[in-house]
């Protein structure tokens, strides 16, 4: 039997061997989201988990286990930044790059991180991968399981969103 | 056409804005192998034995035997 039937049978020893294969992968795609480590780590041990639990619903013939195992790791990460709203930007463990601009600039540029760290977490995800990871949109609907067409949408309401944030805040340099 | 050109040019500024407090990620690499945490997550939450039909069927025959004849309890235990 193939490894991903043994798999969707229940097999143990066929599940780790996809783990092994695929957690790399898993953990590169939602650290790019949650931008922390060890919150990574732990969501992509959850993703699997979902995975396993969903093991009988998964096609071994027609599915590809690589796109399926993205999307629900993009569905914890959401549901992270949905628990976890108000807490990200004091858990972002990769820090802010040292910059030597003015004040001025000091302080849009932590008004911005601010503003992006308050986004509602369905247009942080795609402002995310979109803006910051430079993802394909088609990418980032098939991992969403969104249309293209909506990524784009939710990437011009989020930057619309930041803009108005700077702007209501004084900071024209990035809002106009 | 002017108001979209516009809007893609402020949206490459913000862009560039965002990528400078927030460097990109797509080097990072998970430092160690997470099979053993997804093991203790497995562990934590395996199943609990199930008790076969016949099993429950069995006892519910007995309880209901010492219930209707209490005199057979010492044989019971004898047998047991």
């Amino acid at each position: 039997m193939e490894l991903l039937e043994r798999f969707a049978a229940g097999d143990l020893e066929a599940f780790e061997a996809l783990f092994r294969q695929h957690q790399k992968e898993v953990y590169a795609w939602t650290v790019r989201i949650v931008r922390d480590s060890g919150i990574a780590e732990d969501l992509t041990v959850e993703t699997f988990w979902r995975i396993y639990r969903a093991r009988q619903r998964f096609d071994p013939v027609a599915g590809n286990f690589r796109a399926w195992a993205r999307r629900i790791a993009t569905n914890a990460a959401l549901d992270h930044l949905k628990r976890a709203r108000r807490e990200t930007e004091l858990s972002e463990d990769f820090p802010a790059p040292a910059h030597s601009d003015s004040a001025v600039n000091s302080e849009l540029r932590g008004h911005l991180r601010r503003a992006f760290l308050e986004l509602p977490p369905k247009y942080r995800l795609v402002a995310t991968l979109a803006l910051i990871e430079d993802e394909p949109y088609n990418e980032i609907a098939g991992a969403a399981g969104i249309s293209a067409a909506l990524v784009k949408v939710r990437v011009f309401r989020a930057v619309r969103m930041l803009r108005k944030k700077l702007s209501s805040l004084g900071l024209e340099a990035a809002a106009k | 056409m002017s108001n979209e050109m516009n809007h893609h040019e402020n949206e490459k500024e913000l862009q560039e804005l965002l990528k400078r407090e927030f460097p990109p990620l797509q080097n990072a690499e998970l430092q160690h192998d997470l099979w053993p945490q997804m093991l203790r997550r497995l562990d934590a939450h395996a199943e609990p034995a199930r008790v076969p039909w016949f099993d429950w069927a069995l006892a519910a025959a007995v309880a209901a035997m010492l219930f209707l004849f209490p005199n057979a309890l010492p044989a019971l235990l004898y047998q047991l």
